[in-house]
C-alpha cells in the first residue's frame, strides 16, 4: 500500500521529542490501565460472591438479601419434589442446615449424602433461594469449598470424595 | 516391553533435552558453530523420543493392557476405539506426555525449518525451547509417569470419565496444546534475542510465523472446547468464564497483541521490548495456565486428580521461567536498541492502542482469576468471580477497542489521515447502526444492549468487507482488474480481514444470545413445551444399550412455529463401570440457529426436560472458525514463504513494501 520511502524527520514531527511522545504513551496507556482497575475495584464491590457452609452463615451474620454460594451435603431424606421443577433439599454440614429452594432440573450427580453447591439469595431464617445448583464432573469429586466446609465441622473422613486420585489408588483386582 | 521402552525413551529424552539446554548456549558463548548447532539434531533426537514413547502409550491403551496403572484408571476394554485412543490424553499423566510430545515437535520444526536465522539467534532459541522441554520432561518423569506398571494385574479398567467420552477429547486437548505450547517458541526467540543484546525487524519476522501458527491453534482450540462444554454438559451454556477457561482466554488475548505488535516491529522496526516483553508474557501465562488447571488449586473436570507434589513442581516450574525471563528481561532490555518513532495518527499507533486495550483486558482477566485465589490464601475467605465481574470489567475495556478497530485498519503506514479513514467507515458505520435501529424497533420491550452488540458485530464484518472492497475495486478499470488485484493482495491482508471479520461474526452471535429463551416442564407421552420459536412434543421413551453404557432415549416432534422439523433425541445415559449419569442434550441446527433439548429425571410417567431456543449461536464458533481462517490465511502469506534474503539484503529491506 504505502511505498517504503527513505526515512526522514518530518517537519511536523519535530514539534515532538522522543522523550514527550514516549511521556504521552505511558499517559495513554496509564489512563486505560486505570480505568480498567477503576471498573475491576468497583465491580469487586457488586459482582462477586462469597461461599458459605451452612454455620458459617450463623456464625458470620449473612444479611438476608445476601447473594451467596452454599455448599455442603445433600441431607438425605431432605429431598422433596412438588409439580415436576420445583426442589427442597436440605444442605447441611453436619452442624446446622440450611432449607433450600430450587426451581429447575438437578444436575446429573445431584445426590442425597454427596456434595453440592448452590448459588443463590440467602433469605434468612435458615431458608435460601438457589437460582442455580452446579454442575459436578465426576462421581468422585467433593467441590473444595465443600470438602473445606466438612472439614471445619470436624465432618471429613481423608480419603473419602476429593484426594484419591484413581490413579495413585491402589486398584481392585 | 512396550511400557518399558517408551518409558525409558522418556527418561532418555530427558538426557537429550539437557544437552540442547547446554550445549548451544556453550557453543554460542564460545563462538564455536559447531557445538551452537547441536541444538539442532537434539532437538530433532528429542522428539523422536518423545514420539516413540508417545507411540508406546497409544498402544498400551489401544490393546488395553491393564499391568500399566494409567491404563486401568482411565480406560475400558468395551470403549469404543476411538475413545481408547483419546483416553491417553484424557487424564493428567497422558495429556502431560501429548504436552511434553507437542513442545518437542515444536523444537524439531525450528531446527528444520529451512529459513536462514542468524545462527545465534536459533541456537538461543533452541536452547531455551530445551530448557522448558527439561523442565516438563522432568516434571512428567518424576511426578506424573503415565508408565507405572501395576501388580497384580486387574481384569477390567475404571473406564474414561464419561464426560470425556466424546469427539470433542479427540479435537480440543490436541489444538489448545499447539497453541499454549506454540507460545513457547516466541518465548524461547525472546530469550535468545536478550541473551543475544540484538534484535531487529529479522526477529520480527522469523518470530510472527510461530505466533499466528500458535494463536490460529488456540482459537480452534478454545472456540472448540466451548463448542464441547455447550452440547455436552447439557444446560445450554458455551462460557463460563470457569478459571480453566480463562487460563486459555489469557494466553489468547495476549497472543492476539503479540500478533499485532511484531507486525508494528516488522514493518517499522519498533516496539521491540515492548514485543520481547509480550512474547514472554504471552508463554508465561500458557504456563500460568498449565499450573491453574494442573495443580490441583482448582477442582474441575480438567483436574482429573490432585496431587500437592504436582502443584509444587508446576509452581517451581512457572517461577523459575517466568521469573527468570522477566529477570533477564530487566538486565538485558536496555541494550536492546530503541526503536524508530512513529506519528501519532498512524496504522501503527492504531495498533498501539490495540496492544494497549487488549493487555488492559486481559490484566481484568487475570485479576478476576486470581484473585479469588490470593483472596482465600490470606485471609481463607472464599469467594466467586463470574460472569457479572466479567460484565463490568471486560467488556467495557473490549468494547472501545473494537469500536475503533475498522478505523485502525484503514489508517496508512507512518502518517494516517485520520479524517480519511474515519470516513472510509462511515458508511458501514451507519449501516450497523441502522442495523441495530431495526432490531431495537423490531424486538421492543427486549433487551436493549443486544441489538447494540449485533451493531457492532455488523460494523466489524462490514469494515473488512469495506477495507478489502477498496483496495480491489477501482472505478476507472473492469471486473478483469479488479481480480488480479484481488489476486494481487497479499495473503496476510486477506487473512487480517477475515480474522476481523470473524471477531464480528462471534460477536454478533454472542450478543444474540440475549434473546435466547428456556422452558422447563414433566412432560408425558403426547404433551408439548414451547419456549421461544421451538415447540417440542414427547413421543415417548425407549431404553437402549451402548458399548459400554445404558442409555434412557427420549424422542420429540420438534416444530418452529408451525412446520415441522426433523425429530430430535435427547437421552440420559448411565455409564456402567464408574455407574454415572450423563446427559446427552438433543439439538438440531435450524439455519444458524438451534433448538436444544436436555432431559432431567424421570418421574411419574413423564420426564423433566428443558427447551432452549439460542438464536443464531453457530456464528459464536462460526466467527471463531473464521478468525482462525485469516490466521490460516496470514501464514501462508509470501513473505513467510520465501526464504529470507542474505543479512546484507535484510538491512536493506527492512522498511519493505506491502
Amino acid at each position: 500500500m504505502t511505498i517504503a520511502q527513505p526515512t526522514r524527520p518530518l517537519p511536523a514531527k519535530r514539534r515532538f521529542t522522543r522523550k514527550q511522545r514516549r511521556l504521552t504513551l505511558i499517559a495513554a496507556a496509564g489512563a486505560v490501565l486505570s480505568l480498567a482497575a477503576g471498573l475491576v475495584l468497583f465491580a469487586m464491590r457488586d459482582t462477586i460472591v462469597f461461599f458459605y457452609g451452612p454455620t458459617e452463615i450463623t456464625e458470620k451474620g449473612v444479611q438476608p438479601g445476601t447473594r451467596m454460594r452454599l455448599g455442603g451435603l445433600v441431607e438425605t431424606g431432605s429431598v422433596q419434589r412438588s409439580d415436576g421443577k420445583r426442589v427442597t433439599f436440605a444442605v447441611t454440614d453436619g452442624k446446622s442446615s440450611i432449607k433450600v429452594g430450587y426451581d429447575g432440573l438437578l444436575p446429573d450427580l445431584f445426590r442425597e449424602g454427596q456434595g453440592v453447591v448452590t448459588e443463590g439469595v440467602y433469605e434468612g431464617g435458615g431458608r435460601f433461594k438457589a437460582d442455580s445448583v452446579l454442575a459436578k464432573h465426576d462421581e468422585t469429586y467433593m467441590p473444595r469449598e465443600v470438602a473445606d466446609a466438612l472439614k471445619k465441622q470436624g465432618h471429613w473422613q481423608t480419603g473419602s470424595g476429593a484426594g484419591t486420585s484413581p490413579a495413585t489408588a491402589p486398584a481392585k483386582p | 516391553m512396550i511400557v518399558e521402552i517408551g518409558h525409558y525413551a522418556l527418561a532418555l529424552a530427558l538426557g537429550v533435552s539437557v544437552i540442547q539446554a547446554v550445549v548451544p548456549f556453550w557453543g554460542v558463548f564460545r563462538q564455536d558453530r559447531t557445538l551452537a548447532s547441536v541444538g539442532s539434531s537434539a532437538a530433532l533426537v528429542s522428539f523422536a523420543l518423545v514420539a516413540l514413547s508417545f507411540a508406546a502409550l497409544v498402544t498400551s491403551y489401544v490393546r488395553s493392557d491393564f499391568s500399566v496403572g494409567n491404563v486401568v484408571a482411565n480406560s475400558h476394554s468395551a470403549q469404543p476405539l476411538i475413545y481408547k485412543f483419546t483416553s491417553v490424553w484424557g487424564n493428567h499423566e497422558g495429556s502431560m506426555l501429548l504436552w511434553v510430545l507437542i513442545l518437542t515437535l515444536f523444537g524439531a520444526l525450528v531446527a528444520l525449518s529451512r529459513r536462514s536465522l542468524p545462527p545465534r539467534l536459533r541456537a538461543g532459541a533452541l536452547a531455551a525451547q530445551g530448557l522448558v522441554a527439561v523442565a516438563f520432561l522432568a516434571f512428567t518423569l518424576f511426578t506424573s509417569n503415565p508408565f507405572q506398571r501395576l501388580s497384580p494385574v486387574p481384569a477390567e479398567g475404571q473406564d474414561l470419565n464419561p464426560i470425556l467420552q466424546d469427539l470433542g477429547l479427540a479435537i480440543h486437548p490436541p489444538l489448545l496444546y499447539i497453541g499454549y505450547v506454540g507460545f513457547s517458541i516466541t518465548y524461547a526467540f525472546a530469550v535468545a534475542a536478550l541473551i543475544d543484546g540484538r534484535i531487529d525487524a529479522m526477529w520480527a519476522r522469523a518470530v510472527r510465523p510461530w505466533t499466528l501458527l500458535a494463536w490460529t491453534f488456540l482459537t480452534l482450540g478454545i472456540a472448540m472446547g466451548s463448542y464441547w462444554a455447550y452440547y455436552e454438559l447439557g444446560w445450554g451454556g458455551w462460557w463460563f468464564w470457569d478459571p480453566v477457561e480463562n487460563a486459555s482466554f489469557m494466553p489468547w488475548l495476549a497472543g492476539t497483541a503479540l500478533i499485532h505488535s511484531t507486525v508494528v516491529m516488522e514493518k517499522r522496526d519498533a516496539l521491540k521490548v515492548w514485543t520481547i516483553l509480550l512474547a514472554i508474557l504471552t508463554f508465561s501465562l500458557s504456563l500460568l495456565g498449565t499450573f491453574i488447571v494442573r495443580s490441583g488449586v482448582l477442582t474441575s473436570v480438567h483436574s482429573f486428580a490432585t496431587d500437592p507434589a504436582r502443584g509444587l513442581f508446576i509452581l517451581f516450574i512457572l517461577i523459575f521461567f517466568v521469573g527468570g525471563s522477566l529477570a533477564l528481561f530487566a538486565w538485558r532490555a536496555p541494550l536492546l536498541r530503541q526503536g524508530g518513532l512513529f506519528a501519532p495518527v498512524s496504522r501503527e499507533s492504531a495498533l498501539v492502542v490495540n496492544n494497549v486495550f487488549l493487555a488492559t483486558a486481559c490484566a481484568t482477566v487475570f485479576v478476576g482469576t486470581l484473585y479469588p485465589l490470593l483472596l482465600e490464601l490470606v485471609t481463607g475467605d472464599k469467594i466467586s468471580v463470574g460472569a457479572p465481574f466479567y460484565n463490568a470489567t471486560f467488556v467495557p475495556v473490549v468494547v472501545p477497542l473494537l469500536l475503533i478497530l475498522p478505523v485502525g485498519q484503514s489508517l496508512a503506514w507512518k502518517r494516517g489521515d485520520l479524517l480519511g479513514a474515519a470516513q472510509r467507515n462511515a458508511f458501514a458505520f451507519g449501516l450497523a447502526v441502522m442495523a441495530a435501529l431495526a432490531l431495537l424497533f423490531f424486538t421492543r420491550g427486549g433487551p436493549v444492549l443486544a441489538p447494540l452488540g449485533v451493531g457492532l458485530g455488523v460494523f466489524l464484518v462490514l469494515g473488512a468487507g469495506f477495507d478489502l472492497g477498496e483496495r480491489i475495486v477501482t472505478r476507472a478499470s473492469g471486473w478483469r482488474a479488479m481480480l488480479s488485484r484481488a489476486r494481487g493482495l497479499p495473503r496476510s491482508a486477506w487473512g487480517t480481514a477475515l480474522a476481523h471479520a470473524g471477531i464480528g461474526l462471534s460477536i454478533i452471535g454472542i450478543a444474540a444470545q440475549a434473546w435466547s429463551s428456556e422452558a422447563i416442564a414433566v412432560l408425558k407421552p403426547g404433551e408439548r413445551l414451547t419456549s421461544g420459536r421451538y415447540t417440542i412434543v414427547l413421543e415417548g421413551l425407549s431404553p437402549r444399550t451402548g458399548p459400554n453404557f445404558r442409555a434412557e432415549v427420549a424422542r420429540f416432534q420438534l416444530f418452529s412455529g408451525e412446520q415441522e422439523l426433523a425429530p430430535v433425541e435427547a437421552s440420559k445415559r448411565v455409564y456402567t463401570a464408574r455407574a454415572m449419569p450423563t446427559t446427552e442434550a438433543g439439538i438440531r441446527t435450524d439455519g444458524l440457529s438451534q433448538a436444544y433439548v436436555s432431559l432431567g429425571e424421570a418421574q411419574d410417567g413423564g420426564v423433566a426436560v428443558r427447551l432452549y431456543d439460542k438464536p443464531l449461536i453457530l456464528l459464536i464458533w462460526i466467527g471463531s472458525l473464521v478468525m482462525a481462517l485469516g490466521g490460516g490465511l496470514s501464514l501462508t502469506d509470501r513473505r513467510f514463504r520465501l526464504a529470507a534474503p542474505k543479512r546484507a539484503a535484510a538491512v536493506a529491506a527492512a522498511q519493505p513494501a506491502e
